[in-house]
């Protein structure tokens, strides 16, 4: 059918922040689908609260609304755009809850306006469970014995029928939350009750649990012709039990037998048929592997995670697909816009074979709980692809910037064999380097399938690399340097005695590079350094290098332009010849910020994204190379080449020796990709934009101090040293507060405030064990408001498009605080001291492109306290809220342009705004169970939200209910609970005062609440934990308390309590607010309610005036 | 493991190492996409003189199961992969790729660049190679320019039946089997036995009948419908002594036609075949059924195509390839005829056109 042309104007339902279980991939599908729906003429409309996003740039909807992701909001937004139709399945579980929300609340029905694509009841029953239940049995489907229950006795009940393990899944929750595997009673009431709390519905499905069998998606698409393809399967190696977002996957499957694959692929296509899905589904199976029997797990009604995995595994573009079916075109009626031949009506068949492995934030999170169940943990993953499962899965292990020397790594060559045998019964992310020890040791991986469940075709491929290296190190570790060298070497004469040796070690390079070997695990292997192994296959007559093929979606079989490649080592690659012929090299290598990480989110894919952009309309040819499947800068048509590989030294150096480019930006990615400034510097790539030099001023404590120091500019005073006994003498020195942490990285641990002597001695002692001799890093701390800006800089003309003041003070990681745009409590002489500042600094270190500058005002002085040489965080907000696109301006500076040359551009810092902005965290603590929510100088958010109004209130207001806080109509008797820690008592009474007069009810810990008391603050004391019951976290579990305010100590032993009080209430869906200053936040919003008449305000960010239009500027 | 090469006739040689024993080995080289299903692929007899490049890279990583052979044997000349594997983990397995090569002997060749070759004949198309591991690149470069072409063997006659026989395979546990209802004449121009059973499992029970069997013979055995099967090779190459049996019980008793089934259909009522440049292999060929607008992903092998008929043909259009517009069925104007170019039984691939066994079954009930 040809597309309904009455749909002129589109809703677009965005996923929101990005949490565990809602990364980037929903700005993937989310901005493919807006363009492919802008392609038909149709106009969109979108709702995202998440300011970090490609989605809700004004270049990718026709309007953009940043507001919280709420049925009034949206409601709002319907009456003013007036759209024909809302499209819900592109914003995750979240997009499709609020959508089932709106529609249950009769809000586009009152606008009479519809869903497009999949309807409202084909959403209900693939997501209720009774109805899914109901659904499948009508047509056959196998699923688990199960029910559903929305009480604790409905639940034991069935337990005691069914018996154990049992899988307990909530309703309508993203990533798993709330659910998980119960092997006994104790574990099976509180799974039950914390996913009875985690569910929309208060409605669980508790089901027979089949932990072994083989886990097995399908990525299915249908259109309104009830025409049905499969995109792709994927097969995880974590067998059921897992949840696929922390499993490694595995493109298309590889252990299923034809008569498998099919059975499920019909399985599949029934589903979608029944469901009556228009548009893109995904499909969960169990299958048993013992016998042809298998169970339906789960569908998806929507594009998903694994949708995005699916996509950028086969170059079929899901989401796309997706959209044009909303709008009523059917699968042969689209391109395939990969081939430009083929329709979208086709099964992708692939000639290589792709490997996901999630990222998981256990290297923030040192105490959370690692063991994978039910429940998602990870926060980002990498793909990799290769012609083999080894190369695939190795190449993925150095996506992740695991740099292995041996299979067999330190931490677990020291276990005893009967610690590693229970440590690999038990899924956890370092489970896949237990099982190489255990191979290493000899172990029988049959043995091993059995303990882990993973398919013995895997375990076997494992077993051949390891077998690989311990051959390798029997025959090269013994040899001395010398005679290695001659048997590398490639010159010595066909006439010597020796004629066969250098063939035979040219074949074992040959061959581990075939097998997908680092450089730097053959130099593991061989005793050599990376930069060796790189020589001795470089510098051959024939080069050992890699060569790039195609992803094409058709395995060869017609001619394809995406310039879409991997890397492999065959003798043949696809990549056109290079084009240099009239000197004129205009090809430039962009690196990307590979997974999703706490610290390095979606903002960089952001930022990669507009400078593919930007270089393509400088007329440069723009060359991308990144690993994750989930980003907007991977996406198809968005680059003039894609290279999907690691982000490492050498996988780079690779990709240059092939195209040549003319330089390569690193200031986009984030940490990863500036972290290859250097190396690659060294060998001999030119770094665009800031040099390499000086990245190393700013990144060099030494360097770095010198240049403040002759600049004038303060920053906080430092010690290094390994005397751990000296510390809290330091401390004296550089008088408390101070911030101690080790010098190298401890997995995020140990990084404190410390407010006295006696704090420093409890923190050496508490960490000593793990300092391990590394020298401590001991600064000042300057408690005050801290100021971050990004700045455009060409060396001499220094743009800067606004301030932005945090709202927790300084001590509070600044991912992880609020941020207000412009500034509200500072003065202009600070303001301009900021803008002289960083003016000075840019031009001093002659920096090309971004800079992050982070400062602190502490009794009225100002600080420096980072310089970061690259974009950061903040670029796409301060992008939006200021009107200034910062990429296009930054990549014209990198590319050797002046800025004074921009039409339009000013120089320094440009007025604010008539608008407030305010940028808040959004974390993932639910998901992540025994980590402590408390704010400190360790980043723990997963992601952000923005709330924009005429009015810092308002502003703030949004920004909070959007990142879940919820700001009640009323707080009349609202139950709030204050502990505070010694610290605080001070600035604490006012917070609680102010919460008192609004009428809330304030309890507080025995001590806390005499004080209040005596101040002549109402509050009703209540017992610690240790003080008998009821004890606080009986009131947390009753509900007495709708919000909890607790701040955190440097005296642990107050802080064990603490983390119970702030753990239970996160489980239990209660806001905990662990800074003075967000409490203070909170109350001048609730206090502004009193006073002026609450209502929804909307603002599209297309009606932020523009200052500076980007254009096309070739040269 | 020896090394040995892959020559093409056009002189692409490519080193890699063999597969079997020391020797030579000679025919048409193809490419097939499934990415599962090698043991379908390699015992279908429609591959008989043709040497297979499989363009997924890792085969054999399921080993070799019990119930999914298409016949007897391995037919195809030989294979060429890119890693081979031995592993035989799956439950169904009961043996390795490899072993199961061998008990064949067959030969092949691993290790080499799978996608060059895909890539050769895509743009060159179809044509005889050499995989040898004795004889020097000129030498195979020759041998394979004169080995002798697909179109003058009758590559129908040497793996066709010789008697008929009834398809009595046990029946598998766990399915339902309806009772049979329906008498099938198969003939047999290289049947795969996924096409029997999915006859089986709708209650339609078939004798498989020698390619040359003859029209009274075979009526004889009063049979409710004839199907006439996929098969290797030009069709071209046995039309004549097919055409007859297939025009008289074709007008006679309804008809259904399969790959070279389809194309000798297509012959016999009039129309002419031409060869595919580099013929369709895969499990992911989307087919428009022109009768309803629906799409269906669809299993295929074939090298031959039919050419479309004319308006006021007897044959009426019913299928066309998406991606290239090709012929991929009919059905006759009057008659309980029709016949699709395309492999509805799978085997390997989606069975989304399972239901064409129905709708044969629904022609002979009506008839």
């Amino acid at each position: 059918m040809p597309r309904n042309a009455n749909i002129k104007k589109v809703m677009v339902i965005g996923s929101g922040p990005i949490v565990i279980g809602q990364a980037a991939e929903f700005d993937y599908a989310g901005s493919q689908a807006c363009r492919a729906l802008r392609e038909e003429g149709v106009e969109v409309v979108l709702i995202n609260s998440n300011p970090a996003t490609i989605m809700t740039d004004v270049d990718t909807a026709d309007r953009v609304y940043i507001e919280p992701m709420d049925a009034a909001h949206i409601e709002a937004i319907i009456a003013r755009e007036k759209p024909d139709g809302i499209l819900p399945t592109l914003g995750g579980q979240t997009g499709l809850n609020l959508a089932v929300e709106i529609w249950e609340a009769g809000i586009p029905q009152k606008y009479g306006i519809n869903l497009l694509g999949t309807t409202f009841e084909s959403i209900k029953q693939a997501e209720d469970r009774e109805l899914f239940k109901k659904t499948m049995q009508a047509i056959d489907m196998p699923i688990p014995a199960s029910t559903i229950a929305t009480s604790m006795e409905e639940s034991l009940e069935f337990a005691d029928k069914l018996g154990f393990p049992l899988i307990i899944r909530p309703a309508y929750t993203l990533g798993g939350s709330g659910g998980g595997i119960a092997y006994n009673f104790g574990e099976f009431r509180h799974i039950v009750s914390t996913g009875i709390i985690a569910s929309r519905t208060s409605q669980i499905l508790i089901e027979e649990c089949v932990v072994g069998w083989k886990e097995v998606e399908y990525e299915v698409m249908r259109d309104a012709a009830d025409n049905c393809i499969t995109v792709c399967n994927m097969e995880n190696l974590d067998a059921m039990g897992v949840h696929t977002g922390d499993s490694m996957v595995v493109a298309p499957s590889l252990t299923l037998t034809d008569r498998e694959y099919q059975m499920l692929r019909s399985a599949s296509l029934a589903i979608i048929r029944k469901l009556k899905i228009c548009g893109g589904c995904n499909v969960q199976f169990a299958l048993s592997p013992k016998d042809l029997r298998y169970y339906v797990i789960e569908v998806n009604p929507r594009v998903s995670r694994s949708s995005a995995l699916a996509s950028k595994a086969t170059g079929y573009p899901i989401a796309r697909a997706a959209a044009k079916i909303a709008l009523g075109l059917n699968l042969d009626e689209i391109t395939n816009a990969v081939t430009g031949k083929t329709k979208a009506s086709f099964e992708p068949a692939l000639d290589y074979v792709v490997v996901k492995i999630p990222r998981w934030p256990f290297d923030k999170f040192h105490d959370a709980n690692k063991t994978l169940g039910t429940q998602m943990k990870a926060t980002g993953e990498v793909m990799s692809i290769d012609r083999t499962f080894k190369g695939a899965f190795l190449k993925a292990l150095s996506a992740l910037e695991v740099k292995l020397v041996s299979f067999r790594t330190q931490h677990f060559a020291h276990f005893l064999d009967e610690d590693l045998r229970s440590f690999l019964s038990v899924p956890t992310d370092g489970r896949i380097f237990a099982i190489f020890e255990a191979l290493y040791r000899g172990w029988d991986p049959y043995d091993l399938s059995k303990l882990t469940y993973i398919d013995p075709f895997f375990i076997n491929h494992f077993n051949e690399l390891i077998g690989e290296e311990i051959l390798a190190r029997s025959i090269y570790a013994d040899r001395d340097d010398e005679a290695q060298m001659s048997l590398f070497n490639n010159k010595v004469s066909t006439e010597s005695e020796e004629e066969q040796e250098p063939e035979l070690t040219r074949a074992h390079l040959n061959h581990w590079k075939r097998l997908g070997l680092t450089d730097c695990m053959i130099g593991g292997m061989i005793s050599k350094s990376e930069d060796e192994v790189n020589n001795l296959r470089m510098n051959q007559d024939v080069p050992i290098q890699a060569v790039y093929k195609e992803v094409d979606t058709c395995a060869a079989e017609f001619e394809a332009s995406s310039p879409y490649y991997y890397a492999t080592f065959e003798k043949t690659g696809d990549l056109k010849a290079i084009e240099s012929a009239n000197g004129l090299n205009r090809r430039v290598l962009v690196l990307g910020g590979g997974a999703i990480r706490i610290g390095q989110g979606i903002e960089f894919d952001y930022c990669i994204t507009h400078a593919l952009m930007a270089l393509t309309k400088m007329g440069y040819e723009a060359v991308i190379v990144n690993n994750n499947p989930e980003t907007v800068s991977t996406d198809f048509d968005l680059s003039d080449a894609l290279f999907f590989e690691p982000l490492t030294t050498e996988s780079v150096l690779d990709i240059i020796a092939q195209i040549k480019p003319l330089g390569v930006v690193a200031q986009f990615g984030g940490q990863t990709s500036i972290n290859l400034a250097i190396p690659l510097w060294q060998h001999g790539v030119n770094i665009l934009g800031t040099t390499a030099g000086s990245i190393e001023v700013t990144e060099d404590r030494k360097l770095f101090d010198a240049l403040m120091g002759e600049l004038g500019i303060l920053r906080p005073i430092g010690i290094t040293t390994t005397d751990y006994d000296a510390a809290p003498e330091l401390g004296n020195e550089l008088k408390y507060p101070v911030l101690v942490r080790p010098s190298f990285v401890l997995g995020g641990r140990a990084m404190e405030i410390i407010y006295s002597s006696e704090g420093m001695r409890n923190y050496i002692l508490r960490n000593r064990y793990a300092f391990r001799n590394h020298p401590l890093l001991i600064d000042q701390y300057h408690p005050g408001i801290e100021l971050e800006i990004d700045l455009v800089s060409d060396g001499e003309t220094v743009i800067i498009p606004g301030v932005m003041e945090h709202i927790e003070r300084a001590g509070v990681h600044s991912g992880d605080s609020m941020a207000v745009y412009p500034p509200q409590s500072v003065s202009q002489s600070f303001i301009d001291r900021i803008v002289e500042m960083s003016t000075a600094i840019a031009r001093r270190i002659n920096a090309r492109g971004m800079i992050n500058i982070q400062f602190v005002l502490s009794a009225g002085k100002l600080y420096v306290l980072e310089v970061n040489p690259r974009a950061s965080r903040t670029v796409p907000f301060i992008s939006k809220v200021t009107g200034l696109p910062l990429i296009p301006m930054a990549m014209h500076a990198v590319m050797g342009g002046r800025l004074a040359e921009l039409p339009g551009i000013e120089a320094g810092l440009y007025p604010p705004q008539d608008l407030v902005a305010v940028k808040a965290p959004v974390f993932s603590f639910s998901k992540m169970q025994e980590v402590d929510v408390g704010l400190g100088p360790e980043m723990k958010s997963t992601g952000e939200v923005m709330g924009i109004a005429r009015d810092y209130p308002t502003a703030l207001a949004k920004a909070m209910a959007a990142a879940g806080i919820p700001i009640p109509e009323n707080v009349e008797g609202l139950g709030v609970l204050i502990t505070l820690a010694d610290t605080d008592k001070d600035d604490g009474l006012s917070v609680a005062r102010r919460l008192a007069f609004l009428g809330t009810k304030v309890y507080a810990t025995e001590g806390t609440a005499r004080i209040l008391n005596e101040a002549g603050i109402p509050a009703e004391a209540v017992k610690k934990l240790h003080e008998g019951r009821p004890h606080i976290a009986d009131h947390v579990e009753s509900g007495a308390f709708k919000l909890v305010v607790n701040t955190i100590s440097d005296n642990k032993a107050a802080e064990v309590d603490g983390l119970k009080i702030r753990r239970s209430a996160v489980e239990h869906n209660i806001p905990v607010i662990t800074s003075l200053d967000t409490a203070r936040a909170l109350l001048s919003v609730l206090e502004g309610r009193r006073s002026r008449k609450p209502g929804t305000t909307i603002t599209a960010i297309n009606d932020v005036p523009v200052r500076w239009q980007e254009m096309s500027f070739a040269r | 493991m020896q090394n040995a090469i892959i020559a093409l006739a056009d002189g692409l040689v490519l080193s890699g190492k063999l597969i079997g024993s020391p020797g030579t080995i000679g025919g048409e080289l193809v490419f097939n996409t499934s990415m599962t299903g090698y043991q379908e692929t390699l015992t279908d007899p429609s591959y008989a003189g043709e040497i297979i490049t499989f363009t997924f890279p890792l085969i054999g990583n399921y080993g070799w199961t019990e119930r999914d052979d298409q016949s007897r044997s391995i037919y195809a000349n030989g294979i060429v992969v890119s890693s081979l594997s031995d592993a035989k983990d799956n439950w169904m397995a009961v043996k390795s790729l490899s072993d199961r090569l061998a008990e064949e002997d067959k030969r092949g060749i691993e290790g080499v660049d799978t996608r060059v070759i895909t890539q050769r004949l895509r743009s060159a198309g179809a044509m005889n190679c050499i995989i040898t591991s004795e004889l020097t690149e000129s030498e195979a470069v020759a041998a394979a320019q004169d080995w002798p072409d697909l179109s003058v063997q009758d590559l129908v006659g040497s793996v066709t039946c010789k008697e008929a026989y009834d398809w009595d395979e046990p029946l598998e546990d766990g399915i339902e089997h309806p009772e049979p209802r329906l008498k099938i004449a198969a003939f047999d121009y290289g049947i795969k036995f996924g096409i029997l059973r999915a006859m089986r499992d709708r209650g339609m029970i078939a004798r498989v009948f020698p390619a040359n069997a003859r029209a009274e013979d075979v009526r004889a055995w009063k049979p409710d419908g004839i199907f006439l099967s996929n098969g290797p090779g030009d069709p071209k190459t046995c039309i004549d002594y097919l055409r007859d049996t297939i025009l008289d019980l074709g007008s006679n008793i309804p008809m259904m036609g399969i790959c070279l089934g389809h194309q000798l259909i297509g012959l016999s009522f009039g129309l002419d075949t031409y060869k595919l440049k580099f013929g369709h292999r895969g499990a992911n060929h989307p087919v428009k059924d022109l009768e309803n607008g629906r799409v269906h992903i669809t299993s295929q092998n074939h090298g031959y195509a039919v050419n479309a008929p004319p308006d006021d043909h007897d044959l009426v259009l019913t299928h066309v390839n998406v991606n290239d517009g090709s012929v991929e069925g009919f059905r006759h104007r009057e008659l309980p005829l029709f016949s699709v170019q395309y492999h509805p039984e799978g085997c390997p691939g989606p069975l989304d056109s399972l239901y064409l066994f129905d709708v044969f079954a629904k022609m002979m009930a009506g008839s």
